[in-house]
């Protein structure tokens, strides 16, 4: 390549601002964004938000594994999940943005950060929307699996219901991916059964973090304002709705695994809000710590 | 310059290369959706292959960059999300290309049924052949691999690894 090519050439004119890398484009550039009739651009933005944040939340955890993991594969494996649910993010933040624009931190002037940026990275703890479960803190291999095999299930049915959505981009980003998470929930289904029937102590420490991650299972289908809203504008799916079809995947997968569907005590709510409420654990508020700061240090930088 | 002195957009457009595997064009792999012209101006539409695909920005800009050198005044570069990108839309010659540089193309997609994504609990099955020695004595390693759309494989007559460019 010579130096004519270089990509880096364009930001030498304006180097400023320039953080590091190439700018993004924008994701949605030429999408028709209209919002559907007799739909609320407010209501759209959240539930795209609340929909966005669980893969957003749930990609940070999973690169926490990046160097980490077990094996170099499943290291890869897990960066490569991570990155299908950060596209999935990016794809929802930027429609819950441009469905109203009134969520989106207010940045200092001039600021070229994209709004799904602003969402990702200038928002507090209180104002993000995912369930507790995609923020408790990974855990060791074996609740690793065990939340991704009960997100995906859930993600996966959840995608499903969306690809018929009013909204044609929110169609549109479920549509695609229902083909990424379909290959996500058999990575972890077959290592949940692989470690259940492995020996002793990966039994052990399957078993003990489904335990972990089924106290926030309830959240998932008890709904909220913001779904319910949704669910009555043919947006997305009445949240309760998918517990039957995920409760039957994950079941098929514990017959297997020859593990009893556990017990647990829920995670309770406090005075009535969860997650989807902005009532998080306090092991969003380190995450988010850690994911932001960079960011946030350089609210001028061109990324 | 004038309209008719101006190569055809689309054709340059089509010889842009994927940034991630490079033996294949845009169009090969089927991320090219439309070239549109109107005189000197041009919109291309891309789709990505998965949602999470980084080469995007790498993509518009080496578009960008082609269009403008073929004489091109104004380049836009659009996204198209829906349909959804499939392997299938790799052309014969992409995955000649692909069989040439060593990867193996991915087979025909699974036409999606009504209801839900069916579980697989085993290794997908795949009846593969390694592109380097032709056996088809091939193992899975992983369905995740250096890039979001490859599997990683390895061939154990000739015990060399591939990739596969996974079905979607």
């Amino acid at each position: 390549m010579s130096h004519d090519d270089s990509v880096y050439d364009g930001l030498l004119t304006e180097s400023e601002g320039w953080a590091f890398g190439t700018s993004f484009e924008d994701p949605l550039a030429g999408v028709d964004l209209t919002v559907p009739d007799g739909v609320d651009p407010r209501e759209l933005g959240a539930y795209a938000l609340l929909l966005g944040d669980d893969a957003l939340v749930l990609s940070q955890r999973l690169i926490e594994w990046c160097s980490n993991a077990p094996d170099l594969e499943d290291d890869i494996a897990l960066a490569n999940i991570a990155l299908d649910l950060l596209g999935q993010a990016r794809l929802l933040l930027a429609r819950a943005a441009a469905a109203d624009p009134g969520l989106v931190p207010v940045l200092p002037v001039g600021s070229p950060v994209p709004p799904e940026d602003a969402l990702a990275f200038f928002r507090d703890d209180r104002d993000f929307r995912n369930v507790r479960m995609v923020e408790v803190p990974a855990g060791d291999f074996g609740e690793t699996i065990a939340r991704l095999l009960v997100f995906s299930c859930h993600r996966l049915a959840l995608l499903q219901e969306l690809t018929t959505s009013r909204d044609q981009v929110l169609a549109a980003i479920a549509a695609k991916g229902v083909k990424e998470v379909t290959y996500h929930r058999d990575y972890a289904a077959r290592w949940f059964v692989t470690l259940a029937q492995g020996t002793e102590e990966s039994r052990r420490r399957v078993v003990a973090g489904l335990g972990a991650v089924m106290a926030f299972h309830d959240e998932l289908f008890e709904g909220s304002e913001v779904e319910s809203a949704a669910a009555r504008h043919g947006l997305g799916p009445d949240p309760s709705s998918l517990a039957g079809p995920v409760g039957a995947v994950v079941d098929q997968v514990l017959a297997v695994a020859e593990v009893e569907r556990p017990v647990v005590r829920q995670v309770g709510r406090a005075a009535g809000a969860a997650g989807r409420e902005g009532h998080h654990t306090e092991a969003i508020s380190r995450m988010l710590a850690e994911m932001q700061v960079v960011a946030r240090a350089h609210p001028q930088g061109l990324w | 310059m004038s309209g008719a002195a101006l190569l055809d957009a689309r054709e340059v457009a089509a010889q842009v290369t994927d940034p991630e595997m490079p033996m294949l064009t845009l169009a090969d792999l089927g991320v090219l959706r439309e070239v549109d012209r109107d005189g000197d101006r041009v919109t291309v539409t891309i789709t990505p292959t998965y949602s999470g695909c980084p080469a995007m920005a790498t993509m518009r800009d080496d578009l960008e960059r082609a269009l403008l050198r073929a004489g091109y005044a104004e380049v836009t570069v659009r996204v198209s999300l829906s349909p959804a990108w499939s392997s299938d839309w790799i052309t014969e010659a992409g995955r000649e290309a692909l069989r040439a540089h060593g990867l193996s193309a991915p087979g025909p997609v699974d036409a999606p049924g009504d209801g839900p994504v069916a579980l697989t609990l085993l290794r997908t099955r795949r009846a593969l052949t390694c592109p380097r020695c032709g056996s088809d004595a091939t193992a899975l390693v992983s369905e995740f691999g250096a890039t979001a759309c490859k599997a990683m494989y390895r061939c154990t007559d000739c015990a060399e690894p591939f990739e596969h460019v996974k079905e979607i």
